[in-house]
């Protein structure tokens, strides 16, 4: 018998275990699984290494990928390249955080429980909104519970989606919508954000939500409160999605008439990973609270008066409703929630709005760096965020330019004929507060001579 | 780091077993929230400088989309905020400072060497657009790790995009439902079993399905007369989980999915209780056409206090065509690549592709262990609950008492004669330094206590633990009130739920 480096029993251990258990081996412990299905050999998996074995190969593996501290980014599209703050990995690395289980228990939980008191009240500052839950599994899939729950709340099935969406999110909007039967509608953009008269034209009576991302998918900032205004004429809910970290300098959307906010924490000190594990925040109207999909912490007492948090409103979920849930959902991001906060936490009132400020600096220098290029020019106008499209020349292929630019250390922009058709030809440059004006100018100079 | 402002008069001592309630007077010390340690002008971020021309922030957004005012967030330094974090941590209960037998949650040791690989700037700092070449490294792992879990679960192939079991249930069903409108078959009604996680009927509401729950038999196991009588033309599914929730096999596991399968509907396995049969067993075999894992319990993901995880699926060829999007191909030429575009696909559920850094955890974990190692894993998972339900039968009242798999059920309806109930039993063991085990689920057994040692806990752990449950049980009948008034050791006592749900306080209202 092997023995391993996680597993405590001895063979002395096993063979006085089964003499209690009054059995002759562990092979006794299976006799209830019929012989059909038993499984005969050895499962044809990869192979078992030693420790120092496994970090050289997967030290090959990651050696493999194009890595960001190798790679000079302007990729984002939803994944943003910001800085980490080193004290988020330390705070997040503390084993009583990670390696706990959702808090049941709340008297050995307190910390857990405050940690996302806090989250939520960090989550209600930004977005200007009365609640907000413990998090979802991503930007993506919160948004597909928003319109779940707007369709519950006006007991409604059409959903009015803004184009400028970020296309997998709508599409996993989509995928939510078949599984509850209900409709999706798209509005068309126009230049880089929606035309309020286009909205006007697919909100009917039967509309439960008109969805909207802003800063949205081109990076343009739409109009929400006129968004609002026209959902709420037609008695339907308004949900923004929002990247967090606009928010710093952006109005919050709860000041705008927003029903529900929600997005994807990732900008806010949660490392890129390939796209996840990422967190989603989920906040809404007093009026919407017990509509609320997933976990929610809340301030009490115990039993000497002494402050302490509990998961509540528990009538809501799965484990007490089973198929009358609001939602499936059971688990929440906790540990990427608490990765958002400690961020938070550092930047604090100050630091949001300078991180928000350098990021609308260096991206609207880029755009005017970019657009001076002979043959590029900026596609839209309209105000935008820490992105912007860049129309290419006629007939250049985004994706050949990108792997020019891998060759030279740089992630390029996102090619957006991938989920846009008629935007073939099209990059989306992302710039965060940590590309330098000499990074920019070199891209400029990168782009002059690919095409 | 505590709020002086809120103190009241007195706290009970620290208890050992034999401690009462004596007061000592103490200031009750409550931890300040990280707002209430703002002060003005404190700091502590370092950002970049702005090295380019500035532009005026309202010559380039109109004033009425920019903020009227800043958000209250607080104001302190870093040590501040690395001693707030601490403070709360030493707050919290995970794995590593002790035994948590919480059933169905598969509470084992999370390896460190996973959270320094996931860690790798190879693997936590790339963007899921960048160009495929760029990636290889990580389509490559994740291209083996749907291989492997396919072969330990006996699919055909395996999604890594649900990012938590009940999403991989909602995606699975959402599979089972496109197979059935393929074929041009409208089936409405999902079964489960009384026992079921209360995540099944839930997700398959969310999936546009009715749930239709049967009881269990005597034995704890699928009464295999009441789901002949359950199913028929509009059945889409059973969902199982097996060992189901009472950790007990199904014996008959052939003949349900006969069953079902005859009534023209689909197997769904709930993969919560993989840890019971790896390398054993697999739900391919047993007749499942989908399955889905948590790896967050079975490859031992940390659960990161209350996630993220991870929720593969995996489905039978037939269930092929209906993945969701996208999926990692390996091309001839020997490079791995993202494919999207099946016409019957059920879409995306989730952004790109997955918790790609719980999937780096879950590889290294299979790597770690080889499929020699994961059996061994299951058997000593398998042997450790069967110790402990076997030395503590005589105090607590088993159900089933026959052999278990990885967890067991006991009731502490015993123990109600003496006015202590399981939530008491629970509370009490906080004060011996466990985290209790699951209480009140499954909904069929009358004050249920479900536990779960998992395979990484020592003889010496589960002896200390079983010791110390009949010393409960018998404090329970000779001084009732000990245990019904516990826990006397934490940092707050037994907190007011109902005044929480009734009068919710949800954030601090700073501004």
């Amino acid at each position: 018998m092997k023995l391993h480096r996680y597993i405590p029993m001895t063979p002395q251990n096993e063979a006085d275990m089964l003499a209690v258990v009054g059995a002759s081996s562990i092979e006794d412990l299976f006799k209830d699984i019929p012989a059909a299905v038993r499984y005969q050999g050895t499962l044809p998996m990869s192979e078992m290494l030693d420790e120092y074995a496994l970090t050289r190969h997967m030290g090959q593996l990651a050696g493999r990928n194009a890595d960001t501290d190798r790679y000079t980014s302007f990729l984002g599209a939803g994944i943003y390249d910001h800085h980490v703050p080193s004290v988020i990995n330390h705070v997040i690395s503390r084993s009583e955080f990670y390696t706990a289980y959702t808090p049941y228990q709340p008297e050995i939980s307190q910390g857990e429980l405050q940690a996302i008191f806090e989250f939520q009240s960090y989550i209600c500052e930004l977005t200007g909104m009365a609640v907000a839950n413990a998090s979802m599994y991503d930007g993506a899939t919160a948004l597909a519970e928003a319109a779940s729950l707007a369709a519950s709340a006006t007991g409604r099935t059409k959903i009015v989606a803004f184009s400028t969406i970020h296309p997998e999110a709508r599409a996993v909007v989509r995928s939510y919508a078949r599984g509850l039967n209900l409709e999706v509608v798209e509005v068309a953009y126009g230049d880089g954000v929606t035309d309020i008269s286009a909205l006007a034209e697919v909100l009917d009576d039967q509309t439960a939500a008109v969805l909207v991302q802003s800063p949205n998918f081109f990076g343009g900032i739409e109009g929400i409160r006129a968004a609002a205004d026209l959902a709420h004429e037609k008695g339907a809910l308004l949900v923004v999605s929002t990247n967090p970290i606009s928010l710093g300098l952006l109005e919050a959307p709860g000041k705008l008439g927003a029903d529900i906010v929600v997005g994807d924490a990732q900008p806010l000190g949660i490392s890129m990973s390939l796209g996840g594990p990422t967190c989603g925040f989920f906040a809404v109207s007093q009026a919407q609270m017990r509509r609320m999909p997933g976990r929610i912490v809340g301030q009490t007492k115990d039993r000497d008066g002494k402050r302490g948090f509990v998961l509540t409103l528990q009538t809501r979920e799965q484990h007490i409703r089973r198929d009358k849930a609001t939602s499936n959902i059971c688990s929440n991001q906790a540990l990427l929630a608490l990765s958002a906060s400690v961020y938070m936490s550092i930047m604090g009132k100050q630091g949001m709005i300078d991180v928000a400020d350098l990021n609308i600096q260096k991206a609207h220098y880029a755009a005017q760096k970019l657009s001076s290029v002979a043959g590029l020019k900026l596609t839209f106008q309209s105000p935008f965020f820490n992105e912007f499209v860049i129309t290419l020349p006629e007939g250049t292929s985004a994706a050949e330019l990108n792997l020019k630019l891998l060759e030279q250390g740089v992630i390029g922009g996102y090619d957006l004929g991938l989920s846009y058709p008629e935007l073939s030809g099209h990059m989306l440059f992302a710039v965060t507060e940590k590309r330098t004006k000499s990074e920019i100018d070199q891209l400029a100079t990168q782009l002059e001579a690919s095409l | 780091m505590i709020n002086e402002t809120v103190t009241t008069t007195n706290t009970d001592t620290p208890s050992t077993a034999t401690a009462s309630n004596e007061l000592i007077g103490a200031v009750i010390k409550e931890k300040a929230l990280i707002f209430e340690l703002s002060q003005p002008g404190r700091v502590g971020y370092s950002l970049p400088e702005c090295d380019v021309p500035r532009v005026e922030t309202s010559s380039v957004i109109p004033q009425e989309m920019l903020r009227s005012e800043s958000a209250a967030l607080p104001e302190v330094y870093e040590v501040d905020v690395i001693r707030h974090y601490t403070e709360l941590s030493r707050l919290n209960f995970g794995v590593d400072n002790g035994f948590y037998p919480l059933g169905s949650c598969t509470m084992k040791y999370n390896p460190k060497i996973n959270e320094d690989v996931a860690r790798y700037a190879g693997f936590a700092k790339i963007h899921p657009y960048q160009p495929e070449t760029s990636i290889q490294g990580a389509l490559e792992m994740l291209h083996t790790l749907q291989n492997d879990l396919a072969a330990l679960t006996g699919m055909d192939a395996v999604t890594l995009q649900p990012a938590a079991g009940a999403h991989g249930e909602w995606t699975g069903l959402m599979m089972i439902r496109a197979y059935h409108e393929k074929r041009g078959e409208h089936r409405t009604k999902v079964i489960v079993p009384d026992s079921s996680h209360g995540t099944n009927p839930a997700s398959a509401t969310v999936a546009g399905f009715q749930t239709i729950t049967i009881p269990s038999n005597e034995k704890g196991l699928v009464d295999l007369e009441a789901l002949r009588a359950a199913v028929g033309p509009d059945t889409a599914a059973l969902m199982l989980t097996n060992p189901n929730t009472l950790g007990l096999f199904e014996e008959q596991i052939t003949k349900i999915a006969q069953v079902v399968h005859e009534a023209g509907g689909l197997l769904y396995y709930d993969g919560a209780n993989s840890n019971a049969i790896m390398g054993i067993t697999r739900p391919g075999d047993m007749g499942f056409d989908v399955v889905h894992l948590n790896l967050h319990k079975t490859m031992s993901t940390p659960h990161g206090g209350g996630g993220p995880g991870a929720g593969p699926v995996g489905v039978k060829n037939k269930l092929l065509p209906f993945l969701p999007e996208p999926v990692v191909e390996k091309k001839e030429d020997g490079s791995y690549t993202l494919r999207s575009g099946s016409p019957d696909s059920i879409g995306r559920v989730k952004a790109y592709y997955g918790n790609f850094g719980i999937l780096v955890r879950a590889y290294t974990y299979i790597r770690t262990y080889g499929p020699e190692g994961l059996r061994r894993v299951s058997e000593c998972a398998v042997l450790n609950a069967n110790y402990m339900m076997h030395r503590l039968k005589d105090h607590y009242i088993m159900p089933y008492d026959n052999v278990c798999k990885h967890e067991f059920v006991m009731s502490g309806k015993g123990l109600k004669q003496y006015g202590v109930r399981t939530l008491d039993v629970a509370k009490r063991l906080l004060d011996f330094g466990y985290h209790p085990p699951t209480v009140y689920f499954p909904l069929n057994v009358e004050e249920c206590i479900m536990i779960e040692p998992t395979e990484t806990e020592s003889k010496e752990t589960l002896d200390a633990f079983i010791d110390t449950m009949i010393q409960i049980a018998n404090e329970a009948k000779e001084t009732p009130e000990l245990v019904i008034n516990a826990p006397y050791t934490t940092v707050v006592k037994r907190l007011d739920e109902a005044t929480a749900a009734r009068k919710p306080v949800l954030n601090c209202a700073c501004s």
